[in-house]
Formats: structure tokens, C-alpha cells, sequence
């Protein structure tokens, strides 16, 4: 790559003043109107059921690596910010591992009282 | 990245570099403005906030025992008498995606020190920013006008109100906040602060082009919780 180049000479690094090529942003922005494209498509079709589902996230997931890794830079960032940004997202994970669990219950136990008429 | 030099130092890539950079005894964020890794450590506890508000939607939506309103019904737009699912919510992905890509050349034109161009998509993103702010007042009103309330709705479940209103209207505020500091920046940059090095209004920092990147991670942070808004909310 030509701005590590750039950065061999000593001295010179004071702030990230690396800019990209503007090739990659305008490939990124195309991706990113065609991925958006594709998951209005899922809506515009009315996919229904796990194709739906797996579609959204798939699109959801690849235009939010998209705009992290290239638009907001995390691709060209030290691991020592990478990381610290993206392990907390684990905790998310967790969250919603639990509260999916709950939301089961919850159901249930609505059904049970309120339709089944339980007790 | 990864092989940067700062002050005659090479640093490591990889995770070695991670292991050095946390353990060098001094800054951890090796080359990164203090700025840039403040707005990081604010836009990961936003997170937190958006990722609270879609969890609490995923348990509402999924323990209510009524149907949840068909959302590409409920926000479709009639054009010429045919409905069209979801027009307006697509059109307000697109116009957030483009004022994203002009923020995204806006940060590179900053560093190149091309005042003019950085100048000229900032004011393009921050117009970009407006439209989506103007689009979603309509929508809100049209939903309001149609009898959509936080405690209920002609569609289905109660809960669809207050959730659409909390999670579209947090993240409708961080458009608005953006688009202030946007028209802001646009000022700044077309009055040449960054290369005269004047001090902002908040800090003592001398004026970089740096501040454009930290504005550009706000704006495409909003974008992204967009995504998953888009996502979530209204294909679901």
C-alpha cells in the first residue's frame, strides 16, 4: 500500500493524516445503496419465514461491517481500538440471549393465564 | 495501518501490537487523536443505549399474545392509489446512505486539506441529514394522524406505538443533534478554522481536520444504528 510508504519516513507521523483513495468509498457507497436495494427487495417480494429473516440479518450484518471497516476506518485502525470497540459487543450478544429467553417465558406464561385461563 | 512509526518507534501489527500498545506504560491508542478515541468511547455507550432499546422491542414484540401490525402495511405510502410498502422508510435508507458516502469523502478531503471540497459535502451532509429529519416528521405524522399512540393503535398490538416512537425518536435526535454540528462544521471549514489552527469553542485544541473525522464517525455512527433500525423495525 502507497501510504505505508508514506509513513516509513520517520519523523512525519503526527496525527492519522492517511487518506484513502476515493475509489474505495465510492465502491463502498455503490455496495451500500445495492445491499439496501436487496433488503427492500426481501420486504418489496414478501419472503416470509427463516429466508426473510436470514436475508435481513445477512444484509443487516454486511452493510454494518461495510460502514464500521470502511467509513468509520476500524479496517485501518490498531487492534488495540478494534478490539476495545468490538468485544463489549459480546455483552450485547449475551443480552439478547437472555432476554430472548425471557420473552419465551413471558409468552407462555401470558398464554397460559390469559387464554388457557391457567388457574 | 499497522506499521506506523511515532517517534522513531515501530509499532507492532496484529494482536502483538494490541499486547504492546495496552501494555507500552503510556497512551494505549497509538496515533489516534484523544479526540477520535473519546467520540469512540461515546459512540460504544450509545450502542449500549440503542442495543437496550431494540432488546426491549425484540421482548415486547415477542411476548405479546396480539398480532404485531404488518409493518410494510402500516407504513406504506399510496402513490397514484397503489400502495407501496415501506416507500418511505426506503427512500429515508437512501438519502441516510448518501449523506453517509458524502461525509465519508468529506473526511478524506479534509485530510488532503481541500477546504472547499470538505466544505461543500459537509453542507451536502448535513442537507442530507435534514431531508431524513423532514421525511421522518412526516412519517410521524401521518402515523399520528392515522391514531397510532405510544398506549395503542388501530393495527395490532399495543406495544408497536411506544416502541416505534422511543426507538425512531432517540435515533431522529441524534440526526437533529448531527445535523446542528454539521451546519456548525460547515461553517468552521468554509471559514478556514483548520488552517488558521483556531481553538474551538469547547476545548482549548487547536483546529485540525482531525475534528472532521470525529464529526464524520457521529454521522456514519447514525447511519449504522439506521441499518439495524431499517433491519429490525421495519422488514422484521
Amino acid at each position: 500500500m502507497e501510504e505505508t510508504n508514506k509513513m516509513e519516513e520517520p519523523n512525519k507521523q503526527e496525527e492519522q493524516t492517511s487518506t484513502q483513495k476515493i475509489g474505495i468509498y465510492l465502491w463502498i457507497w455503490g455496495l451500500l445503496f445495492v445491499l439496501s436495494f436487496f433488503s427492500y427487495m426481501v420486504d418489496w417480494y414478501q419472503f416470509q419465514g427463516m429466508l426473510r429473516w436470514s436475508l435481513i440479518l445477512f444484509f443487516m450484518f454486511l452493510k454494518a461491517g461495510l460502514i464500521m471497516a470502511f467509513f468509520m476506518h476500524l479496517f485501518w485502525e490498531r487492534y488495540a481500538l478494534v478490539n476495545v470497540l468490538l468485544w463489549p459487543m459480546t455483552a450485547i450478544a449475551c443480552f439478547i440471549f437472555l432476554m430472548n429467553a425471557e420473552f419465551q417465558y413471558t409468552l407462555f406464561s401470558r398464554f397460559f393465564y390469559f387464554v388457557v385461563g391457567g388457574a | 495501518m499497522s506499521e506506523q512509526k511515532i517517534d522513531g518507534f515501530e509499532l507492532k501489527p496484529g494482536f502483538k501490537g494490541m499486547a504492546s500498545d495496552t501494555g507500552s506504560d503510556q497512551t494505549m491508542f497509538k496515533g489516534v487523536h484523544w479526540g477520535k478515541a473519546m467520540m469512540w468511547i461515546f459512540l460504544l455507550s450509545d450502542t449500549f443505549v440503542f442495543s437496550c432499546f431494540l432488546i426491549s422491542y425484540m421482548k415486547g414484540r415477542g411476548s405479546t399474545i396480539v398480532d404485531w401490525p404488518n409493518t410494510s402495511e402500516v407504513f406504506s405510502l399510496h402513490v397514484g392509489g397503489v400502495p407501496v410498502p415501506l416507500l418511505l422508510i426506503a427512500i429515508m435508507t437512501f438519502v441516510l446512505i448518501t449523506s453517509s458516502g458524502t461525509m465519508a469523502l468529506a473526511v478524506k478531503y479534509g485530510y488532503e486539506k481541500n477546504r472547499k471540497m470538505c466544505g461543500w459535502l459537509i453542507l451536502a451532509t448535513a442537507v442530507g441529514g435534514l431531508t431524513f429529519v423532514g421525511m421522518q416528521v412526516f412519517e410521524w405524522s401521518k402515523l399520528i394522524h392515522e391514531g397510532v399512540r405510544p398506549w395503542g393503535n388501530p393495527f395490532g398490538a399495543a406495544q408497536f406505538g411506544s416502541f416505534f416512537f422511543m426507538i425512531t425518536g432517540f435515533h431522529g435526535f441524534h440526526v437533529s443533534i448531527g445535523v446542528i454540528f454539521l451546519f456548525i462544521y460547515t461553517y468552521k471549514v468554509f471559514a478556514g478554522h483548520y488552517e488558521t489552527k483556531k481553538r474551538g469553542w469547547f476545548t482549548k485544541m487547536k483546529g485540525d481536520y482531525v475534528e472532521i473525522e470525529i464529526l464524520g464517525l457521529y454521522w456514519h455512527f447514525v447511519d449504522l444504528v439506521w441499518v439495524f433500525i431499517f433491519a429490525f423495525f421495519y422488514l422484521w
